[in-house]
């Protein structure tokens, strides 16, 4: 790949879905990008880039899909669900008692582990039972929210995170596949949406999941997104980012729960200036969250 | 450091299990059969068992009935791996006292995501 094709490549990523690759990522483009350009029919990279160039936009979409779709499992990292059970489905139980409903998003959802991982824990939650419990799962790309939407794994993708338990409990064999069965997938709302671009029309919510994609944006992308996400967000509820992402150094508008790793709450002195709310509970407190 | 007794009659999975669990930390115990694992359970338990189905002389079921009868027998986590990839195969393993259950082929990644599972990680 010539540094001028490479260049373009990445202006049009940045463009595109905000990912910000670094002068040194010519490997990992090579290797999404070039079985794209045989499947397409084309020798290699440089043909790619000028039929992007000539304007094949389907073959623009698919690029950005290449290099967007990025690795997920049931149960990532786990400690984000021991969170979600043992401290934030509780304190939302008690904060939530008069009007018994949730909703939760989960932005770059990805093939759908992480919100039917979302979806199971509510499902084993039985103080919820009878609520009105919303998942909405986001997506840049289409392709991985159809193969969400259908719910069904490999061997390979339900043994990597997901307790045996679970499998047996919420999944159908078929052959050497499984999927889930489909009172768990129609807990979950899929939607295609581009996190650079307004997403206010979601509505607010209780919980909202953003593992693992801001890592790919640049400082400025990041706050704005952090900015735009703290007023989607419940006055009392509760940011969950991945294991090597945080809000230090980038933003105000959230600050971390000192004992609950990867989570975070609203600023209230921040949003106190905006003048946005006088007095903002801490969900987790009702719970007496370490 | 926590052993973990890897039971198989394939000498190629036991080294390849061992590679792996050696990785994750444990130091490791081999048998080809639920009979021979049996023995190595009556001199000293392991924290862990990693367990093959299909064996000759003892299958891995028969061996974890009888090691779950065993005097604290109830204590070591065993996780069934094998190629019975069948949710009345997986059931019954549950039923019969197994924690967790790897569906072969397996890689060092599922071994670890199944030995945080249940703990030993």
């Amino acid at each position: 790949m010539t540094p001028l094709d490479y260049d373009f490549l990445r202006k049009l990523l940045k463009e595109r879905s905000g990912l910000d690759l670094s002068a040194d990522k010519q490997y990992l483009v090579e290797s999404r990008l070039i079985p794209l350009a045989r499947r397409a029919g084309l020798p290699g990279i440089a043909e790619l880039v000028a039929k992007i160039k000539a304007g094949a936009e389907k073959l623009t979409s698919d690029v950005v899909e290449a290099m967007t779709t990025n690795e997920t499992f049931f149960f990532r990292d786990k400690i984000p669900f021991d969170h979600l059970r043992e401290a934030i489905l509780p304190a939302l139980v008690q904060a939530r008692a008069s009007r018994r409903s949730l909703r939760i998003w989960c932005a770059a959802s990805s093939t759908g582990q992480e919100p039917y991982s979302i979806a199971m824990c509510v499902k084993e939650f039985a103080a919820l039972s009878g609520w009105r419990v919303e998942i909405v799962a986001t997506d840049l790309s289409q392709e991985v929210l159809e193969k969400s939407k259908a719910g069904i794994y490999s061997q390979f993708e339900v043994q990597r995170g997901l307790p045996i338990h679970m499998l047996v409990k919420y999944f159908t064999q078929t052959g050497e596949l499984w999927q889930l069965n489909a009172d768990i997938r129609a807990m979950v709302q899929h939607r295609q949406l581009n996190l650079l671009q307004d997403f206010s029309h979601l509505g607010t919510f209780d919980v909202i999941f953003c593992r693992n994609v801001l890592i790919y944006f640049d400082q400025d992308t990041k706050a704005g997104i952090f900015d735009r996400l703290s007023r989607m967000l419940e006055p009392d509820g509760v940011l969950a980012l991945g294991a090597a992402e945080s809000v230090v150094g980038i933003s105000d508008a959230f600050k971390p729960y000192a004992d609950r790793r990867g989570l975070y709450r609203l600023n209230t002195e921040r949003a106190a200036r905006a003048g946005v709310s006088a007095a903002m509970p801490q969900v987790l407190k009702l719970v007496g969250a370490r | 450091m926590r052993t973990c007794l890897v039971v198989d009659d394939s000498s190629v999975i036991r080294k390849v299990a061992r590679r792996i669990l050696e990785g994750l930390d444990f130091q490791i115990v081999e048998a080809e059969d639920g009979e021979k694992a049996l023995e190595v359970c009556k001199r000293g338990l392991p924290d862990a068992i990693l367990l093959d189905w299909n064996m000759p002389v003892m299958d891995g079921y028969e061996f974890l009935g009888a090691l779950r009868r065993m005097p604290g027998g109830d204590q070591p986590k065993v996780v069934f791996c094998t190629t019975e990839n069948d949710v009345a195969h997986i059931a019954r393993a549950l039923h019969a006292g197994a924690n967790e259950y790897i569906m072969k082929p397996f890689d060092k990644d599922i071994v670890t995501a199944k030995f945080q599972e249940v703990g030993l990680i």
